[in-house]
């Protein structure tokens, strides 16, 4: 692509707060709409925006192909690890209020439900990322 | 014979815009011959069907499900719709992600996207 | 609590932890993968007979996901046709596991191998999730979780043709999974619930509606697209015979399988008896359309010339069968049925294993090459030759006992003409399975040893196989066993009327 001044300045500047609003987002969604998934999608658009206006090798020291892969594995381990500390705590799989009760902390719970969101937000935005690097990259094959 | 019209049609036009986005998808997924305008008809035809739950959820007057600190009332649209189309949403991206990468595969082995002339290199 | 009550939750989330653990430990080395796939897969099949003996002994296992009960959460339920369902599906699931490894070797790239394991093992997961979950969205998303995975799996050989399957089946897959999604909604509507045993309560009141006929509607036919019942079975030859053999066994029994077993789900638990055979009667349609596919497949396979194909459309032929049971619904025809479930599932991972064997030695299945392969492989085509009799319905094999009640139910139901279209199926089946056994057995030269150089497939791959081959032939003399959970799964199934 030609260099763009206005498109890159404007992207430099977008993708902080992109990403800012990607985190709320994931924050919100224990208590309000929000939640891992809306949150995932838009940090991974931040790379995506990024992908486009300068290259992928740009992306990619940001966030390389073994970030996103220990990223998307570390998602699930948080998410899966939750569910069954709660059936270690003699819950069912992700009866958060067991440890709650266990623990004696209040609000833990919402806590729980803030962590498992995290989770997905980490994974989907390293499958998304993961996703945009293969179809940039001509389905994998230099890869 | 008008009101029987509108009652049919104007009283429920969500289904009807539904029925149609559905049918558009589904005529592109079958008639077109380029692949990827088939992932288009395809993503069209999904969306026909999240459009469909989405205006299900709908309640006249409602507002976002988010609980009022104040403990006020208020009328909330059904929220589950809502979730189970968010679901439905990440897997049609899922399943277009997977279907763009086939076509991009398809195109460097063959260098066609286009149905007829696959199906002449498929058997070539 | 203890863990044993956690086994339903721990059957969906043990695979997706291990594809994980698979990734990770594939990153390090990729040697690593084999061994953790195959002991989840051995954990799975033990947890899977565990939850089974728990369901026969103590009735239907609930699990509450989070604890939430229903209506506000998801539950997962186990019944006796669940049970038996799960059971199944693991045993073919580990005999495919050890099948994979020597032929995932030759046929995948090396570097895709990482990537073959996880995905494998998150198809298991989804249609583990399929089989034991009691809610209909949740459902939804298991089968597109499998399908998914199907699809990639499908290429991952990296043979240009198998890219051209995969879309296609994905573009036909996404359609059925579309018509199911809308299905779910209109039951939905009618309802306002999404779990399947209170929608069985809740259904009959709101039998008349225009909302619950489409929603049928859309359900039947989106799996029958995914069961491959004919004519929407299109996508099925190119998917079966392009993808890597351990592929085309896992997805020729478990997937198939449980996409009818989905369907049954509906149609029975969801829908009752009464439904289908009065408030909309649809059991004389699907017994003529099942007719139809006994025949057309059958014919289908006897023109082919690919030792795949002609399996894959032996399975359009034998789906027909197990919807034969649904059209002629009554309790000995479905008893028929769900054995056949099982036994197609034996017969036909053994004979796809047969035809992964021959492809790993001769790197081809095209059968006019093959003349005389039975002299350099015999156990591989005795085999074949075993599972092919039971495929035919030769006592005393399991293929035998299923067709043997099928036809017992259609007489009871009066419908003689159609329980001959069952023998004309069977003579059918003889000609195409007897095509690949007279060259195979008579054909070519004696001198023929170049190609294999006179060896047996691997150990590995051979072993599965036989046992498959065995099976069929045990299942069918001990056949009390599984008819009488059979029997149970099928009385809970009518339990409504």
């Amino acid at each position: 692509m030609r260099e763009n001044v206005v498109i890159r300045t404007v992207v430099r500047l977008a993708v902080p707060f992109i990403q800012i609003f990607a985190l709320y987002v994931i924050v919100h969604g224990a208590s309000g709409a929000g939640g891992g998934f809306q949150g995932g999608v838009v940090f991974a658009s931040s790379f995506i925006l990024m992908t486009i206006a300068f290259d992928l090798a740009y992306t990619r020291r940001r966030i390389g192909s073994r970030g996103t892969m220990i990223c998307s594995a570390l998602g699930i381990a948080i998410f899966a690890g939750v569910g069954i500390l709660c059936i270690l705590y003699t819950g069912n799989f992700l009866e958060y209020g067991v440890i709650e009760a266990a623990l004696g902390i209040p609000h833990l719970h919402g806590y729980l439900i803030d962590l498992v969101e995290a989770g997905i937000g980490i994974t989907v935005m390293a499958v998304m990322t993961s996703i945009i690097y293969d179809m940039a990259n001509r389905g994998g094959r230099s890869a | 014979m008008i009101e029987a019209f509108s009652e049919l049609f104007f009283a429920r036009y969500n289904y009807w815009m539904a029925i149609i986005l559905m049918l558009i998808g589904l005529y592109a997924l079958i008639a077109k011959q380029n692949l990827v305008k088939k992932i288009i008809g395809l993503n069209i035809f999904q969306t026909a069907i999240f459009l469909f739950y989405i205006s299900v959820a709908s309640v006249e007057g409602g507002t976002a499900p988010i609980y009022l600190p104040d403990g006020a009332s208020a009328v909330y649209v059904n929220p589950l719709p809502h979730v189970l189309i968010l679901t439905a949403i990440v897997v049609g991206v899922s399943i277009t992600a997977v279907a763009l990468s086939l076509v991009v595969r398809i195109y460097e082995e063959y260098g066609v996207i286009d149905e007829d002339e696959l199906k002449e290199a498929v058997r070539g | 609590m203890t863990l044993i009550d956690h086994l339903p939750v721990l059957l969906v989330a043990g695979p997706i932890v291990a594809s994980l653990l698979t990734l990770v430990a594939g990153w390090h080395d990729r040697r690593l993968c084999y061994p953790i796939t195959l002991a989840a897969v051995l954990g799975e099949f033990a947890a899977a007979i565990v939850i089974f003996r728990q369901v026969m002994d103590g009735g239907t296992v609930r699990y509450y996901v989070g604890g939430w009960a229903p209506p506000m959460g998801i539950e997962l339920v186990i019944d006796t046709f669940g049970g038996f369902i799960l059971a199944t599906i693991m045993l073919l699931a580990l005999m495919t596991a050890l099948y994979a490894f020597r032929s995932v070797k030759k046929e995948v790239p090396a570097e895709k191998t990482v990537s073959f394991y996880v995905i494998f093992q998150i198809l298991l997961a989804g249609l583990i999730g399929m089989t034991i979950t009691g809610d209909v969205f949740n459902l939804y998303v298991f089968l597109e979780i499998s399908s998914i995975a199907a699809y990639t799996l499908i290429s991952a050989t990296r043979k240009p043709h198998s890219y051209v399957a995969s879309y296609n089946y994905l573009v036909l897959g996404s359609i059925a999974a579309g018509f199911i999604l809308l299905g779910i909604g209109n039951l939905y509507v009618a309802t306002g619930t999404l779990n399947m045993a209170e929608l069985a309560v809740m259904l009959p009141a709101s039998y008349d509606l225009a909302t619950v006929h489409a929603a049928f509607l859309f359900l039947i036919i989106g799996f029958s697209i995914k069961a491959a019942f004919f004519p929407l079975h299109l996508w099925l030859p190119d998917a079966y015979t392009e993808s890597p053999s351990a592929v085309t066994v896992l997805i020729a029994t478990v997937m198939a399988k449980v996409s009818v077993y989905a369907l049954f789900r509906f149609l029975f638990s969801v829908f009752t008896m009464a439904y289908i055979t009065e408030s909309y009667p649809v059991t004389g349609v699907v017994l003529l359309i099942a007719t139809i596919a006994i025949v057309a497949g059958a014919i289908l396979a006897i023109a082919q010339d690919d030792l795949k194909r002609l399996l894959a459309y032996s399975s359009v032929s034998q789906i027909g069968y197990i919807m034969f049971a649904i059209g002629v619904a009554n309790r000995i025809a479905l008893e028929g049925g769900l054995l056949h479930i099982l036994g197609h599932a034996v017969m036909k991972g053994c004979l796809f294993m047969v035809a992964g064997l021959i492809i790993y030695r001769t790197g081809t299945a095209q059968l006019s090459e093959l003349g005389g392969i039975a002299r350099e492989m015999p156990l591989t085509c005795a085999a074949f030759a075993l599972a092919g009799a039971s495929m035919i319905g030769i006592p005393p094999t399991i293929g035998f006992m299923s067709k043997y009640y099928l036809v017992l139910g259609a007489f009871e139901a009066g419908l003689w003409p159609y329980a001959a279209v069952l023998l004309v199926g069977s003579l059918l089946a003889a000609a195409y399975i007897w095509r690949f056994i007279e060259i195979a057995y008579f054909g070519g030269h004696h001198d023929e040893h170049h190609r294999t150089g006179g060896r047996e497939g691997p150990a590995s791959m051979l072993a599965p196989t036989i046992g498959l081959s065995l099976l069929c032939l045990l299942l069918g003399i001990f056949v009390a066993a599984p008819l009488e959970t059979i029997g149970l799964a099928v009385a809970q199934l009518l339990g409504g009327t």
